[in-house]
């Protein structure tokens, strides 16, 4: 069977409060970080804060629709990014948050191997009938990333967000299994 | 001709109104044991709930309204006996984009197809666009609720997206559609 957790650039391991409020708390104040990835305003939390958040998160009872990961580099084990996955049991569905808060790591295969895993986590572990995600109009390389996972575009909400006073749309993609299922090249028990 | 005069909360046939704790539980109660209403109303599995926990609701409803300040929750009442008839609600509101998501229904059998839900929306509307001054509004309805897509399409939301097979319901996928109006496009309509 595929390794889950490990790729050819980064592997995936548990996530841990005090770890993930240290990234945040750096990474929080890259604002244009914040604005790729979240639609509300970019603002600043004491780490300590951020740790208490974290913890009830992550540490108080892994919630049966919740999964997520510290992602680390393979070369020298550097925490560089997360992601996670929320699962909506009834319809089998999840959708997918995904973020590099190293900005030296932007751009060079590391999200799209990160996503490459997220997916075969969600339909191979998860077992989903599909995977969600939503993006911003003026993140164009996050597009090409998903595209290239394999994210069909099913629609855009006109106009729902708000930058520098400029109006710009969310864009919607997903993935079903069977389209995920057909990407897949080799024999998946190996 | 809508101006400054025209109640928010009055429409034709029907009101908006607080929520009665004595009187509502009871009656939605039985709205919770109706799964084909349920279905059109809720993506989250039909459950018939007992009027005590629906009344925790309210409250939990009610500290949702006064804490997270993204949500605005309407009883829709019928102005010829004030009866309960049907829920509206004003949700997720991301106040710096100026965007949210609308949610309604009509609870019990004998009230619908009355033009009940399409006064509630309309007054929805006004609340979003003309008091909250919001840019956009989104509503989220499976493919399976023609009603309801007529009832938008009515009042000129276009379907925006169609995320694929999202839902799972009586053995099948069926896709979940958003529907989205800009507030410009709805002055357009009103001048009209």
């Amino acid at each position: 069977m595929r390794d889950l957790f490990r790729g050819e650039l980064v592997r995936l391991t548990s996530e841990e409060p005090g770890l993930r409020a240290q990234a945040e708390a750096r990474w929080q104040r890259d604002t244009e970080f914040h604005r790729l990835a979240d639609s509300d305003p970019a603002q600043i939390i004491s780490e300590k804060k951020l740790k208490e958040w974290f913890e009830k998160q992550i540490e108080n009872g892994f919630k049966p629709d919740r999964y997520s990961f510290a992602v680390r580099t393979l070369a020298d084990d550097r925490h560089i990014a997360f992601f996670a996955l929320w699962l909506d049991l009834i319809h089998n569905e999840a959708w997918v948050g995904i973020g590099i808060g190293e900005r030296e790591f932007w751009g060079k295969g590391y999200g799209t191997e990160m996503m490459k895993l997220c997916l075969q986590y969600a339909f191979t572990e998860l077992n989903v009938h599909r995977v969600s995600l939503g993006l911003h109009e003026y993140n164009p390389r996050a597009l090409r990333s998903y595209q290239k996972a394999g994210f069909r575009m099913e629609g855009r909400t006109r106009q729902d967000l708000m930058r520098e006073g400029k109006r710009y749309d969310s864009l919607w993609m997903g993935i079903l299994r069977e389209e995920w299922m057909q990407m897949q090249t080799g024999d998946l028990h190996e | 001709m809508i101006d400054i005069q025209t109640q928010l909360f009055e429409g034709r046939d029907i009101r908006f109104g607080p929520i009665d704790y004595e009187k509502d539980p009871e009656i939605e109660t039985k709205w919770t044991h109706d799964s084909a209403f349920m279905r059109m109303y809720e993506i989250n599995p039909a459950r018939p709930l007992s009027a005590a926990i629906i009344k925790k609701q309210y409250e939990k409803l009610e500290k949702q309204v006064e804490e997270d300040k993204n949500l605005y929750h309407f009883m829709i009442r019928a102005k010829e006996d004030d009866r309960l008839i049907g829920r509206a609600a004003i949700q997720w509101i991301e106040w710096t984009n100026g965007n949210a998501w609308l949610h309604l229904g009509i609870g019990s059998a004998q009230d619908q197809r009355k033009g009940f839900g399409s006064q509630a929306l309309g007054m929805l509307m006004r609340f979003a666009f003309a008091e909250l001054n919001l840019f956009r509004l989104s509503a989220r309805i499976p493919e399976y609720n023609q009603a309801a897509i007529a009832l938008f399409s009515k009042f000129g939301f276009a379907e925006e997206v169609r995320r694929r097979q999202a839902l799972d319901r009586d053995g099948r996928r069926w896709d979940l559609i958003v529907f989205g109006l800009l507030n410009s496009e709805w002055q357009n309509q009103t001048r009209a």
